[in-house]
């Protein structure tokens, strides 16, 4: 038995046009002509993904951690589940970690392999969480890294980088800020960033809005 | 398999490309080429892992040069001809070929909507007990296999710390064969920089990753 012609097949890709948007479209237009894919159902998931999951999701779990003491301790006890109670569960985010920010430590998420993120909570990842600079850069010297983001960190912050290199993905609960005691949850909400719960940021400061 | 996609720690590298207020998605296409490969899954023919090790075959300077839905584009031709769905001489002419039999997608717009909030859950039950506990000490595989692993190189034969278990996930050094399942305890085990980066660390952080049980061994 002849060995398998590997490359033959991994490459086919080279086949293709080489202007981004016409490879698109010669790989949709083929995988629908064959009856493959549904144009429709893609239309779904490019409507899901630029207008029902983000980091607005996201938002609400922090805000609601920071004001309910109760629901803080069933997110970090169990994320997936916590999540859930807000209505955000499903593809990349099955196994839910919460890791929370105090006055000693701070959290940042990275996927050093691929681009593994937590969909239900942030949405897509921006292109600087895909990019091979940060991919290669954070775990090696992560406060060079955040110190780009403007998250400048005095030493005695303890730093834990978290590479999500299985099914578990990290959502970071940062800090309350300072001046949002009496704030609702919803004004709580706008306060999160998507970065903040990166770990790549920091919450808004309610003067700043 | 030890490919560029294993990026943890390379050097060479400049300032993140952080953009302001970005979009969802750049170009409409970006979006397409999203739900194709998506969609695709659906002929269950790969799995997460699979998708993974076919964006890690791609050339390193391709896959450096590529950008995300760049390498989505590729992956998604390249699993559906290596697996007969399309042929090399369709996508080089861009239509079916005339004996290609028509088929009905295996999900459509309702269906993937339903799909999304369910996912698909890595967590298994096997009858083995886990070796490690929250606490113990474990140093990481220094061997490693051409296939697909989890276990970055800047991560081997490194000491750490158990600090979570998972109970066992889908085991991502078999499955992405495609040749039948099997599942390990999964545990979060923590690195201090220094461990890893020796003198040269920056001051106070640490790493934790996801590692399988035959990832690791005991160290005392």
């Amino acid at each position: 038995m002849t060995k398998k012609p590997h490359h033959e097949h991994t490459h086919v890709h080279s086949l293709l046009p080489s202007d981004p948007a016409l490879r698109a479209k010669a790989i949709e237009t083929l995988l629908v002509e064959k009856g493959l894919v549904d144009p429709e159902a893609v239309d779904a998931l490019v409507d899901v993904f630029s207008n029902e999951i983000g980091p607005q999701n996201g938002a609400q779990v922090v805000a609601r951690a920071w004001r309910d003491p109760d629901y803080r301790a069933r997110l970090l006890a169990d994320g997936t589940a916590a999540i859930a109670e807000l209505g955000f569960s499903g593809m990349q985010g099955e196994h839910m970690v919460a890791v929370e920010n105090s006055a000693d430590t701070h959290n940042v998420v990275v996927c050093t392999l691929c681009s593994c993120y937590p969909w239900p909570v942030l949405g897509l990842p921006p292109v600087w969480y895909k990019s091979p600079e940060y991919r290669a850069r954070l775990v090696r010297e992560p406060r060079a890294v955040l110190d780009e983001f403007g998250v400048r960190l005095p030493e005695d912050i303890e730093l834990r980088v978290w590479d999500s290199t299985a099914e578990i993905r990290y959502l970071v609960i940062p800090q309350r800020p300072a001046g949002s005691e009496a704030m609702s949850e919803a004004e709580l909400a706008a306060l999160v960033t998507r970065d903040s719960m990166i770990g790549t940021g920091f919450a808004l400061s309610p003067e700043a809005g | 398999m030890d490919s560029v996609h294993d990026l943890g720690g390379v050097e060479g590298f400049g300032p993140i490309p952080i953009e302001a207020d970005e979009p969802v998605f750049h170009a409409t296409w970006e979006g397409r080429v999203l739900g194709c490969r998506f969609l695709m899954g659906f002929w269950r023919l790969w799995n997460i892992d699979a998708n993974r090790h076919s964006l890690e075959q791609l050339p390193p300077a391709e896959y450096l040069a590529m950008s995300y839905y760049e390498k989505w584009a590729a992956g998604v031709v390249n699993l559906s001809a290596e697996k007969g769905l399309i042929t090399p001489a369709e996508v080089e002419a861009g239509y079916p070929s005339a004996d290609a039999e028509p088929r009905t997608p295996p999900v459509d717009a309702a269906g993937v909507r339903a799909f999304l909030p369910q996912g698909r859950p890595a967590a298994r039950e096997i009858d083995d007990a886990p070796i490690f506990a929250v606490g113990d000490k474990v140093r990481t595989a220094r061997n490693m296999h051409a296939g697909h692993t989890r276990l970055p190189r800047y991560l081997r034969g490194r000491v750490g710390e158990i600090i979570s278990h998972h109970g066992p996930h889908v085991f991502p050094d078999i499955s992405f064969k495609m040749e039948g399942e099997v599942a390990q305890h999964l545990y979060t085990v923590n690195f201090s920089g220094r461990e890893i980066w020796g003198d040269d660390a920056e001051p106070g952080h640490s790493i934790s990753a996801e590692l399988w049980e035959s990832y690791l061994a005991v160290e005392d």
